[in-house]
């Protein structure tokens, strides 16, 4: 048999070969591929996120607008599912058989891609769900719950002051990688624009797991955790009462308020009525489709976001600037038969006594001698055409902080709108246009478009006679020293001295004799040198809309409001109440007893039949 | 009495029994790494698998020391009755068998489960010795070659039948022991080529397997040829042709090789190098050109058989079916999942491992079966490159010890037993280490000495131990 010493020799061979082979690609796997001990750590380390609390908005006064609470998310690991008690899990969460084998179902379809992962199962369930579900988890092998903070609102605030959150959208994903599927961010209003400070950081803890994704112990005693950072809060320079004070006589009125502090530019209340009720706020995305289904228009920002024809209150800016350009002098006098006649066209106004010098066309609101001075403005000679007179008006209206952003701290802001030469040119042709065709620029109304901000801040220049701060919303955060609002001081372009005769004549709007012609004398305050100018504006497709700006006191004014009352009619008859009895409650802090009918009437006014028909 | 059993110690081969001792201890520690549970913390527990374990090793060495006392010539007086009760053995599970896991190939008496299947290997090492060591048998005659072809796919077939198809493909391991016995070289050269084939191909692309049919051709013809130069200029040619024309006939635009694709412009061109070489080989008589061609054509044919068949005519599931069995399906969280979790364990390994206790992916459960087929999954884990190639190390260490305890047999019984017992353990050891790092078909069998279960230990045991007390007693 030793002739079969080869055989020997070569099995010997082949099995040493073999296990050669084995070896080598140990030293693969083992020693050289580096892939599988990152699988291997993917594997067994289970991060669970730590949402961190979001931070908090403030009034000016320390209340808090907006907190957060927790919520609490039925999550679901498809791996972990075995047959349990569906009955018992869908009395908990009132739930049809159907609806939950439909869930089960799309779960398990997704099977294979969620992996080890769980997932939200079902979104924000009640805190007496959370509780049940607990008591009887044992019984729900692969269901879970996660916690997570979501936005909560002492008192009943306007939604589009603050905004919502909301869970980001796929392309949101895309533009900020820095979020993950799931996370919630601001949406709209102070939590979209000021987010970064907000969010916080999230943080997570590590935990090994097997295979079931049962938790086994902290990884490293939770050596390599990251706590999660809270979101700054934020201190707003809204007053909170007096917010709430004006939501409550902007209800059933469809329209904005928006009051400064004209000394510092900082915004003491933003109302939009009818606006979104905080009370949707919390679970925003359940009911986005009825929100946006609804005909008043709950999500949209009128305070920032509509451009309305400013109506009378515009006569001021054309006033100054008729002053300005020495068109127009204070004792300039026009006369007014019921409105201005030039050939064909008319312009109607109110019956009041006439003729009217400067003081009192603002005092009693006169059409007629606005026309005059907008024609004195256009048909300056002193400039070359009306094409060269038009801008000139439009650089100064624009200074005024219409036609223009002003940059508030909000997302959303409009612009409004302001005509120039070019607009003319092109609606009419090159020298197709004169001073008439344009006439109704000298009352607010035609091409013009302003935001109730912009009114607002244009009674804040009233106020400050001749400048105005940017209008902003944040006042501090305190955990960030860097952070500065960003405020601006904006001159006009008309003189100081110019708008002493234009406020009087507001304030003699307000505060003149019975019998004088003034036309807002509703909006008087015993106690308080209120100046006001009323604005009625022309709107085609139903009743006019009100509109009053006002500020107070004259000297060293403190507060400076404009109200814009949709189909509201006369802007005496809705605005200047709204916007007195605002200021009334702000400067000293109560209604009089003397106006107490007009505060009960002013909430009892329902405009809101006039917007659904 | 005493006497005989002072021979016996003396005459045992101690190295051998060493290393089973090694590798029962190494496997009675990785069971109990594998299943570890802090609340049964204890090693000796036997509500856990790790003290059935402990059990099992009992047995296993009450067992060694029995086959030791045992008279040695008794195997070969009687090892055609122990093929035929192997037989009964496993037609008896077939009629009176239980469903366990799948496959219903368990007998159970009272509280005993008995895999007879798992047994069959010391039957038919048996029966094929002593059939093989008739002083008239011949291996090279048809009628021997069938008769020994027949004891081994007999009981393959009652064993696939019984589903434990790992187990039947064990039993071609006896090919090595027919080799050895004088089977020509080329028979068994050709299987393991064949396998091998018929697993790159559904593995891999067809062209590629036909390109290393190439290549082993070339470096076959240049080791064999007393003349280099011809074969690197044909095999050299070829490929050029096989680059170039294409790139010129694109170049210019030339339609003719859109309609042919990569796969069918290869074999063309392989059928033109076929019948040069074959008119060369024919002109100037050289043998292993015949050969080599002959074995080239048949490769392509079984590569291309295996593809069609497998693509055209099995339905997915049948597809799905044989994918699994290979192991060879990509979906790691579907039916790859084993093999994937199990290379995950053993790469995070690394050099010098986790430490004992401190695997985290087969300690949390992350491989299946880990403490009876994957079990070399923990080794590498905790034990690092230095435990998983001392395991193989001790494996080949032992094996080559069985190898030459089986030549310095006289009797030819033995030897043929020896080389039956050496076959089945390096079956076992290559498929089973190769499945858990991913080069081998997961069949599902064990890995000897080392994995959970009575069944297996016992099993090797017996094989091993009959073969020591032939040694102890050759003489």
């Amino acid at each position: 048999m030793a002739n079969r010493e080869r055989q020997k020799t070569i099995i010997i061979a082949f099995i040493v070969l073999c296990m050669v082979i084995l070896a080598g690609r140990l030293v693969f796997v083992q020693l050289i591929n580096k892939e599988y001990k990152i699988t291997a750590s993917n594997n067994v380390l289970r991060y669970e996120i730590v949402y961190p609390a979001r931070g908090l908005i403030y009034d000016r006064n320390g209340n808090i607008l907006v907190e957060s609470q927790f919520a609490y998310d039925i999550m679901i690991t498809p791996r972990e599912l075995e047959p349990f008690d569906t009955t018992g899990f869908c009395s908990i969460f009132n739930l049809t058989r159907e609806r939950m084998d439909q869930m089960l179902s799309d779960i398990r379809g997704r099977r294979s891609a969620i992996g080890y992962q769980s997932v939200i199962f079902l979104r924000q369930v009640t805190k007496e769900q959370y509780t049940r579900f607990l008591e009887k988890s044992y019984k729900f092998p692969g269901f879970s719950v996660q916690t997570r903070s979501v936005r909560s609102y002492p008192s009943p605030i306007c939604g589009n002051l603050p905004g919502y959150i909301i869970e980001a959208d796929p392309s949101f994903l895309e533009k900020n990688p820095e979020y993950r599927a799931g996370d919630y961010i601001g949406r709209t209003g102070l939590e979209e624009y000021y987010e970064k400070w907000l969010r916080g950081e999230k943080g997570y803890s590590i935990y090994l797991r097997d295979v079931h994704n049962r938790i086994k112990s902290a990884y490293e005693d939770g050596a390599y955790d990251k706590t999660a950072v809270p979101g700054k809060n934020i201190i707003t320079t809204i007053d909170l009462a007096l917010q709430s004070f004006g939501e409550k006589l902007m209800k059933n009125k469809v329209g904005s308020v928006v009051a400064l502090d004209p000394a510092t530019g900082e915004v003491l209340t933003l109302i939009t009525s009818t606006g979104l009720s905080s009370q949707y706020l919390t679970n925003f995305g359940s009911y986005y489709p009825q929100l946006l289904a609804d005909p008043l228009k709950p999500l949209f920002n009128r305070a920032i976001m509509s451009s309305y024809p400013p109506g009378s209150v515009f006569k001021l800016v054309n006033g100054l600037i008729g002053l300005q350009e020495g068109v127009v002098k204070p004792e300039t006098r026009y006369s007014c038969s019921m409105g201005y006649h030039a050939g064909s066209l008319t312009v109607g106004c109110h019956s009041h006594p006439s003729p009217t010098n400067l003081l009192q066309s603002v005092m009693m609101s006169c059409n007629a001698y606005y026309c005059n001075v907008l024609r004195s403005i256009l048909d300056n000679p002193a400039y070359g055409s009306i094409a060269e007179a038009m801008d000139k008006w439009q650089a100064y209206v624009k200074s005024f902080g219409f036609g223009t952003r002003l940059g508030i701290d909000m997302p959303g802001e409009l612009a409004g709108s302001l005509p120039g030469s070019a607009l003319y040119d092109r609606i009419y042709g090159k020298n197709r246009w004169r001073s008439l065709t344009v006439i109704s620029l000298s009352i607010g109304q035609g091409e013009i478009g302003a935001t109730p901000l912009q009114l607002a801040n244009l009674a804040a220049i009233m106020a400050n006679r001749g400048h105005y701060y940017t209008p902003h919303l944040v006042r501090e955060i305190p955990e960030d020293p860097s952070f500065r609002p960003n405020v601006e001081r904006h001159q006009v372009m008309v003189d100081p001295e110019n708008f002493r005769i234009i406020v009087e004549g507001m304030y003699q709007a307000v505060n003149a004799p019975a019998g004088s012609g003034a036309t807002a004398r509703q909006a008087a305050i015993p106690g308080v040198e209120m100046c006001g100018k009323t604005g009625t504006a022309q709107n085609p497709h139903g009743e006019d809309h009100s509109v009053f700006i006002c500020f107070a006191p004259k000297d060293n004014p403190r507060i400076a409001v404009a109200v814009y009352i949709e189909k509201g009619g006369f802007g005496a008859s809705q605005a200047a109440p709204v916007a007195s009895l605002l200021v009334e409650k702000y400067l000293t802090g109560t209604i009089h007893p003397s106006r107490q009918w007009l505060y009960e009437r002013t909430l009892e006014q329902d405009l809101l039949t006039r917007h659904l028909q | 009495m005493m006497r005989r059993n002072d021979k016996l110690i003396r005459k045992l081969d101690w190295w051998t029994v060493a290393t089973y001792m090694v590798l029962v201890l190494i496997g009675w520690i990785s069971v109990f790494a594998a299943v570890y549970d802090p609340e049964h913390a204890h090693i000796f527990d036997t509500s856990q698998r790790y003290g059935l374990q402990m059990i099992w090793i009992l047995g296993g060495w009450f067992l060694a020391v029995v086959v030791l006392l045992v008279p040695a010539r008794v195997y070969a007086l009687i090892s055609n009755l122990i093929y035929i009760i192997g037989l009964l053995l496993l037609l008896a599970v077939l009629v009176f068998g239980v469903e366990r896991g799948g496959s219903n190939s368990w007998l159970v008496f009272g509280p005993v489960h008995f895999q007879p299947a798992e047994m069959t290997k010391v039957f038919v090492a048996i029966g094929l010795a002593g059939v093989m060591s008739r002083p008239h048998f011949h291996i090279r005659s048809w009628r021997g070659l069938l008769q020994v072809t027949a004891m081994i796919v007999i009981p393959a077939a009652l064993i696939l039948l019984e589903k434990e198809t790992g187990l039947a493909l064990v039993l071609s391991a006896f090919i090595i022991v027919l080799y050895r016995e004088g089977l020509p070289g080329w028979i068994p050269v050709t299987g393991i080529v064949a396998i091998i084939l018929f697993l790159l191909s559904i593995v891999w692309d067809p062209l590629f397997v036909i390109w290393l049919c190439l290549g082993v051709c070339f470096i076959i013809s240049l080791l064999l040829s007393s003349r280099k130069m011809p074969v690197l200029i044909i095999f050299g040619s070829f490929a050029a042709v096989w680059f170039l024309v294409p790139l010129v006939m694109r170049w210019f635009s030339a339609d003719l090789f859109s309609y042919m694709d990569a796969c069918q412009w290869l074999l063309a061109l392989a059928a033109v190098l076929v019948v040069v070489l074959f008119i060369i080989a024919m002109r100037k008589k050289i043998a292993y050109l015949k050969i080599l061609l002959l074995c080239f054509v048949s490769s392509i044919i079984l590569i291309f058989s295996v593809g069609y068949i497998f693509n055209n005519i099995l339905k997915p599931h049948q597809q799905a079916r044989i994918e699994t069995l290979l192991g060879i399906d990509k979906d790691i969280y579907g039916t790859g999942y084993n093999v994937h979790q199990s290379k995950v364990a053993i790469g995070s390994g690394g050099f010098a491992g986790k430490g004992f206790l401190h695997g985290t992916q087969t300690k949390y459960n992350f491989v299946p079966e880990q403490s009876t087929d994957f079990i070399f999954c923990t080794i590498g884990e905790e034990w690092g490159f230095l435990g998983a190639s001392l395991v193989i190390f001790l494996y080949t260490f032992l094996l080559v010890r069985i190898i030459r305890i089986a030549e310095r047999q006289r009797q030819p019984f033995c030897r043929i037993y020896g080389y039956g017992v050496a076959s089945c353990i390096f079956f076992h050891v290559f498929i089973n280490i190769g499945m858990t790092i991913g080069i081998t078909p997961v069949i599902g069998i064990t890995l000897p000495f080392i994995s959970y279960g009575g069944s297996s230990l016992w099993t090797f045991t017996l094989l091993l131990f009959i073969l020591l007390k032939m040694d102890a007693s050759n003489d």
